[in-house]
This record gives C-alpha cells, sequence and structure tokens, in this order.
C-alpha cells in the first residue's frame, strides 16, 4: 500500500470518529473548506493560475443551491449538485474571457469579475440582499436519511467531501493532470509541443470551479444560509492562506491549512479583531520561513532525509 | 529543375526544390521602427543541418522565432512540407512535425525525466484531456520514453525531477522531449549555450546522431560546431541575408569575415 493511502486512510478514520469530540459543525465547516481549498490548489498548485477572485464560485453556488433548496425543496445532495454544475458553468464563462491571460492580468481579471459577481448578487431579489438567503431546509438525504441533527448530516459531508477529494487527486493524477503540471512549469514550451495550453487551463478552471461550488453549496446546507460573506473577497483571500499555509501542490496541504486555519478562527473568534491578526501573522512567518507550506516543508524534509 | 511555388512573383524567392522542407519567402518581423527580420528568404533542405549564425543583433533568432511560428510574420510567408504554415499555431505546426527547442533550458523542472518525455509522448497520442483516467493509462507509454532517455543518455535518471539535472542533461532532456515528437524538423535554438566544454561534445554527437532521417534547423554562436556539425550555413546580418553555402564557403566570404568572424572566432 502506497504512502498517500496510509495517510489518506488514517485521516478518514480521524474524520470518523472526530465528532464525537469536536462539535459538528466546526467539523463540517473544516471539511467544506477542505473541498473549496482543494479546487483552488487545482488551479494555483496543479495549472500555475493564481485566481484572485475564488469565492465567486463558492458563493454563487451557496446562492443557487440555497435557493433551490428553500424554493423547490431539492434534497441537499442534489442541491450541492446543483451548486456545483451552476458554478463549473460560470468557470466556463471567467474561463473563456481570462483564460488566455496569466500571471498577474489573469489574478486582476479574476478579481474584477468575482466583484461584479457580488454585486449581481447583492442585487439579486432572490439572495435576500444584505440579510442573505435564510432558513434553507435540509431535507432528507436521497429522501430517507434524516439529516436534521448535525451529527448525523457530519457523515453525509464527509461522503461528499471525501468523493470531491479522490475527484480532485483523479484529476491531477490523471493524463490530463500531468499536462497540467507541465503548463504550469512551462507553457510556452507545452505549446512547442503541440498542444495548446489554454484550453487545458480553461478545463482545469471548470472542474476547479465546480469542486469550489460543491464547497459553498455545502456550506449552505450545513449553516442553512447563504449570506455576501461567502462570495466576499476576504473569503477569496481565506483560501489563499490555507493553501499555502498547507502546502501549494501537495495532495495533504490544502487539507491541514484548511483545518488550522477554520480551527484557528474558531478558537480566536471571541476575540475579535484578533483573529484576522493573527492570520496575517501567520502568513507572513510562512512566506518567511515555510516557503513550501507545512506539508510541502515535511515532504521536502523526507526527501532530504532519504536521500542522505 | 526549379518550381517557383505560386504567388512569389513579386520578388526573386529562392529557388525551391522538391526536396526543401522549410521554406520562407520575404520574411519580415518589424517591432515598432525596428526590422528586426528583413524580408529574409530561406529554404532549408530535406535532410540537411542547416544553421543560422551572425554577429549579436542580426536578426537569428527572431528569424528562428518567426520559423517556429513562436513570433507572427509582419509580412512574408513560411512553407512546411509543402503547407503554408504562415498562419498556424505554434502547437499546430508541431503536430505537423515542426518542433522547436529554446534557449533557455525548456524542460518540466517539478515533473522527473520521464515524465517530461512523456508530456510530448502524450501530446502525439492525443489522449490529455481525460481527467478522470488514472494515470496507468498513460503507462504504455513509459517503455518508449525510457527509449528515448536511454538513446540521450538518461536512462538511469528517469525518476530524477528535471530541475535536479546538471545543465548538460537538461539540454539532453529537451531533445529527447522533442524527439518524442518525432519530427521532420527539428529546431534547435543554441543548443550548446551556456554549456561547459566538458557537455559540448555529447550534445553535439547527439544531435548528428539524432539528425539521421530529419532535418535540423540550428541557431549556434559556437562556429567549431558549426564546421563539423552544418551542411548548410545561412548568415544573417542587420535582420537580412547576407550570404549562404557550406562553411568552407561562407568562411571565406570577404563580407562574413569582416560582418562577424574577424573578432569572434577564437573562442
Amino acid at each position: 500500500m502506497s504512502k498517500t493511502s496510509v495517510i489518506a486512510i488514517a485521516l478518514l478514520a480521524v474524520a470518523l470518529v472526530a465528532p464525537l469530540f469536536v462539535y459538528p459543525v466546526t467539523l463540517m465547516t473544516i471539511l467544506c473548506f477542505i473541498v473549496f481549498a482543494c479546487s483552488f490548489n487545482l488551479l494555483l498548485g496543479y495549472t500555475g493560475l493564481l485566481c484572485f477572485g475564488h469565492a465567486m464560485f463558492f458563493g454563487s453556488a451557496a446562492y443557487v443551491a440555497g435557493w433551490l433548496m428553500k424554493t423547490y425543496g431539492l434534497t441537499p445532495e442534489m442541491g450541492i449538485l446543483a451548486g456545483g454544475l451552476f458554478s463549473a458553468a460560470l468557470g466556463l464563462l471567467v474561463g473563456i474571457i481570462a483564460v488566455r491571460k496569466s500571471g498577474i492580468t489573469f489574478a486582476m481579471i479574476t478579481f474584477a469579475i468575482a466583484q461584479f459577481v457580488y454585486f449581481i448578487l447583492l442585487r439579486s431579489p432572490f439572495t435576500g440582499g444584505e440579510d442573505g438567503l435564510q432558513k434553507i431546509p435540509r431535507e432528507p438525504v436521497l429522501g430517507l436519511i434524516d439529516v436534521t441533527r448535525n451529527f448525523n448530516y457530519y457523515y453525509v459531508v464527509l461522503a461528499i467531501t471525501v468523493l470531491a477529494v479522490f475527484f480532485f487527486y483523479r484529476i491531477v493524477h490523471s493524463p490530463f493532470g500531468e499536462i497540467l503540471k507541465a503548463i504550469r512549469d512551462n507553457d510556452a514550451r507545452v505549446e512547442s509541443l503541440g498542444m495548446k495550453p489554454e484550453r487545458y487551463k480553461l478545463m482545469a478552471l471548470v472542474l476547479s470551479a465546480g469542486l469550489a461550488g460543491v464547497a459553498g453549496a455545502m456550506k449552505a446546507s450545513v449553516f442553512q444560509f447563504a449570506t455576501l460573506t461567502d462570495v466576499s473577497f476576504p473569503i477569496s483571500t481565506e483560501v489563499i492562506i490555507m493553501t499555502l499555509l498547507g502546502g501549494l501542490g501537495t495532495l495533504f496541504g490544502p487539507m491541514v491549512g484548511a483545518g488550522f486555519i477554520i480551527y484557528l478562527n474558531e478558537y480566536l473568534a471571541s476575540f475579535g479583531e484578533w483573529a484576522l491578526i493573527s492570520q496575517g501573522i501567520i502568513l507572513l512567518l510562512v512566506i518567511l520561513f515555510l516557503r513550501r507550506g507545512i506539508v510541502g516543508e515535511f515532504n521536502a524534509w523526507m526527501k532530504r532525509r532519504q536521500a542522505s | 529543375m526549379t518550381t517557383l511555388h505560386e504567388g512569389s512573383s513579386m520578388h526573386a524567392g529562392p529557388t525551391t526544390t522538391g526536396d526543401s522542407v522549410l521554406v520562407a519567402r520575404g520574411l519580415s518581423k518589424r517591432f515598432g521602427g525596428f526590422m528586426a527580420v528583413n524580408n529574409v528568404d530561406l529554404s532549408i533542405r530535406r535532410g540537411s543541418i542547416h544553421a543560422l549564425i551572425g554577429p549579436n543583433g542580426a536578426g537569428k533568432t527572431t528569424c528562428f522565432n518567426l520559423l517556429t511560428k513562436t513570433l507572427s510574420p509582419t509580412s512574408g510567408t513560411i512553407d512546411f512540407d509543402g503547407h503554408d504554415i504562415t498562419q498556424m499555431r505554434a502547437a499546430d505546426v508541431a503536430r505537423m512535425g515542426l518542433v522547436r527547442s529554446f534557449q533557455i533550458s525548456a524542460t518540466f523542472p517539478h515533473m522527473t525525466a520521464l515524465e517530461n518525455v512523456r508530456v510530448a509522448l502524450q501530446s502525439s497520442y492525443g489522449s490529455t484531456y481525460r481527467f478522470w483516467n488514472s494515470l496507468k493509462r498513460v503507462e504504455p507509454l513509459n517503455e518508449r520514453a525510457m527509449h528515448l532517455l536511454e538513446r540521450v543518455g538518461l536512462a538511469n535518471m528517469a525518476k530524477v525531477e528535471a530541475a535536479d539535472l546538471s545543465y548538460g542533461k537538461k539540454r539532453a532532456l529537451e531533445i529527447a522531449t522533442t524527439l518524442a515528437m518525432e519530427p521532420k524538423v527539428m529546431l534547435l535554438d543554441e543548443p550548446t549555450a551556456g554549456m561547459g566544454h566538458e557537455d559540448i561534445e555529447p550534445i553535439t554527437e547527439l544531435i548528428r546522431e539524432t539528425a539521421k532521417g530529419r532535418t535540423v534547423v540550428i541557431v549556434e554562436h559556437n562556429l567549431s560546431i558549426v564546421a563539423t556539425l552544418c551542411d548548410r550555413i545561412t548568415v544573417l546580418q542587420h535582420g537580412e541575408v547576407l550570404t549562404e553555402g557550406t562553411y568552407a564557403e561562407v568562411s571565406s566570404d570577404e563580407r562574413v569575415i569582416s560582418a562577424y568572424m574577424g573578432g569572434v572566432d577564437e573562442d
């Protein structure tokens, strides 16, 4: 059995017993952000695209899924699927505009579109404006399983997270993923080898946006509301911090980063602004001392140790 | 025995015989007010090793970038293997068999040598959008990738990340990657640039070896390599063709000597 599968099984074992010890809503928040961070990692860590408005995929899926669940009584799994598909479509639109650019231009275009999406959602009648979309119901999953208790719903969210993370794993360990890494490393060379980088980037953006949508829709069903916070700029930056902290371009890094930041936010919530200040300090420390992130540095350390 | 291509009657282009694989006619590239390449005619014979040389700023690299479709020409046409490729993209001409390397080492640094070559193999097999497949699906390509690595002497470094290879080995890896495309024409941009003496010899040998059965165009500063390796040499100066011929011919040409060789030959 590979090292990756050992770690994955160990993490899953921890996740299965965790709600006996930790408040399930906190855990579910972490799971939502794990999926979100994986989606971001797919773009920056494996394709080399810095999306500076990833919250647009997260937040708009939260609204769309929330609205569908509330208006049409969609079950959570269908709502989450719909949210993912909606964001994938949004990703396609953004991609058509942005994907020929790279570096800072790509980042700025995605930032601008995200601001645009924010204001559309602020003005749209179905979102509830500043109040957000409240009282999203949680219908029985698959029409069978009662999930009104958070403890029960946790296992549904865990199952969806496992599927989403496996989907992410499949993408980055596929023939397509290999080309993405090549594009990240040297896209001019990929072009000279007969492939059109922008098509792969577009596909990566659609897949990433879809995963971000799943994360956002899942969060809406966990908290049973969707607000403008979910589409706001701080969410876009938070996912960047999580990914960098955990380790860009590593499988487990973004998970570690998401868990760490969410737990820290919860822990520091009573200190108000201190949560943000400590995030800033952590980011600074990571940039200065852990260039590869927690998992990235650990992997590098293991590699050095094996070499010597 | 010679046939002028249609539409080129406006100026006296090179006479393109049937065995010219790459033909440029009236090729120009303007950057703002600067003519980097001015009305260049080139005809690369099939199966030859053809060098583009010239002093710094002569337009060699611009010319090279035009031929590989990395840049679009301001005017002029390029024919490759009987097809007009003037309006095509680099990715498309690469698929047709016109494949370039880069001056700065163009590997994928965070991928292993094997993966580097496999990317190119994947490109020619066209399975590359399958994000739902496992990497096992491309493992059948490993054998060919290993064969190519063997050819450039990197078989024992298949699992080493490209970033950890020495400079000379990176260039060898780049050639293996280019060969994976099975190019009809291989364009090498200064393949020995920045190389130590001990690396130059094997790379030159490698180019000679891989040139068998295909055409090679190289931009090269090192004239001793040009002398030993190349059949035809085009000398550029101020963005224009100064002369063309064998090494013996161009090296005895007064204009070439005064333009270029006299001052540079001693290195």
